[in-house]
């Protein structure tokens, strides 16, 4: 079995901001790891700007962020593991690494850092009635095809959800030249920034229907169009107001939800509210040396305080294994 | 007569409302900002609005499809979907590393359009 002294899930900004803060705190023995095939999490798709304001001063794309950290965590040659994903871990902090063209690793930690990010709420958590076609993907699902694959989800788009992913895939998906109809929101208000409404909907004229939400999918092999509605103040469809609107794409844009399916093998008190575990003002989880951090704790809007949060974590899992050594 | 525009500022998350009184196209006031960047952003806003681009770039021979990219600064808004058109037809053959020009002159901006990530050359290419 290998030994670390710290272990890091997730090689995103929270992973890397803690490993790279535990590092400055003397801890020499960490490791980070990391399922996709390089470090930088969601960052990397995010190739718009806007990352960075507080921490370095100024506005940085998504991977030019990540390459700060990165950068960083090589010159520190702090050790890292990509193509590693973690499917267990236990209370007396045995990690289980399956790493490509490797195969099962069992790690002994003396101290655990969750940083394991977040993942989109589906189409099945809204329960929107018609077919199953293609072209129905999450905002975070298109900007991958979009900026990392180099392909289109489709060319007539229509937008549920005006958080800050769809807000910005609207921009992104119109540069590329798909015509996005419309961003539609179930609230009265976006959840979106409001730098986003105005620099990726109204520099694009792209309409933001508020109070809307689409009622029905049409199409059985592919979208063919879907049923835009308002809605009251309870949030349900009034009648009459139904809009037939033809599409071949529908992206939700509808939340984030922490993914914690390793903490809950830690048996280890979660929130309702932010559906992240319950942590100390020093991250700390309630199974002392294990600490969790970012979006995996709850869903930020910035990954400045990402990388805020994450520096104190590291520190606090540095203290933890310093006083554990004494 | 005193036109008054109303204004989002895009400069931080903050995205103050800021309020420009122009007289015959000139500025006579701005508020609500809560910094300099904001009076920029506003001075810029009701007179050159401005965006820096961020798309991607054909990679060719690379261990990725496309590579982020940016212009480096920001350039005028309408020059967006037609600079979106030179880039399309851009290519770039890997290695490519941040911050290395991919194209000298976005549509006659004088502004050119760098990488903002790298992207390594596959094997035996």
């Amino acid at each position: 079995m290998l030994q670390y002294d710290l272990v890091i899930i997730g090689g995103g900004p929270a992973g890397l901001a803690a490993a790279d803060s535990a590092r400055e705190m003397g801890i020499q023995s960490i490791l980070i790891l990391e399922r996709e095939n390089k470090l930088g999490g969601i960052l990397n798709q995010c190739i718009h700007t806007g990352f960075g304001l507080h921490t370095f001063r100024e506005e940085l794309t998504g991977p030019e962020y990540a390459a700060r950290y990165i950068d960083k965590i090589r010159e520190k040659e702090i050790e890292y593991k990509v193509s590693a994903m973690v499917i267990h871990i236990t209370r007396d902090k045995q990690v289980t690494v399956m790493e490509k063209g490797v195969g099962l690793i069992h790690i002994q930690a003396k101290a655990i850092v969750l940083a394991m990010g977040c993942r989109e709420r589906p189409r099945g958590a809204l329960n929107i009635p018609g077919y199953r076609p293609a072209g129905i993907y999450s905002a975070g699902t298109a900007q991958y095809f979009v900026n990392i694959d180099g392909t289109l989800p489709g060319r007539e788009i229509v937008i549920l959800g005006s958080g800050d992913i769809g807000l910005i895939m609207a921009r992104r998906l119109t540069l590329e030249g798909a015509n996005v109809k419309c961003v539609a929101e179930i609230m009265p208000k976006s959840g979106g920034l409001k730098r986003n409404i105005v620099q990726c909907l109204e520099d694009f004229g792209i309409p933001l229907r508020l109070s809307h939400t689409v009622t029905y999918i049409h199409g059985k092999e592919r979208v063919e169009g879907v049923t835009l509605s308002k809605v009251d103040e309870k949030l349900e469809p009034v009648p009459g107001t139904d809009e037939f609107i033809s599409c071949d794409t529908l992206l939700l844009s509808v939340g984030l939800i922490p993914e914690n399916e390793l903490t809950k093998k830690l048996e280890v008190p979660m929130d309702e509210k932010t559906k992240g575990p319950v942590v100390t003002s020093e991250m700390e989880t309630a199974l002392p040396g294990v600490f969790a951090c970012g979006n995996v704790v709850h869903v930020h809007d910035l990954v400045d305080h990402v990388s805020q949060e994450a520096k104190k974590a590291g520190e606090s899992a540095a203290r933890y294994i310093l006083e554990e050594a004494i | 007569m005193t036109e008054k525009k109303e204004l989002t500022c895009i400069k931080c998350p903050r995205g103050c409302g800021i309020l420009v009184e122009l007289e015959q196209g000139s500025i006579v006031a701005i508020s609500g900002n809560q910094c300099n960047n904001g009076k920029e952003y506003a001075k810029k806003e009701v007179t050159n609005p401005t965006r820096i681009l961020t798309t991607t770039v054909k990679v060719l021979k690379g261990t990725e499809k496309v590579v982020a990219v940016k212009s480096k600064e920001e350039i005028p808004k309408e020059k967006l979907l037609p600079a979106m058109e030179q880039i399309r037809k851009a290519a770039v053959e890997a290695p490519v590393v941040l911050g290395e020009t991919i194209l000298e002159d976005l549509c006659d901006t004088g502004i050119p359009l760098v990488a903002t990530a790298s992207v390594a050359r596959k094997r035996d290419c």
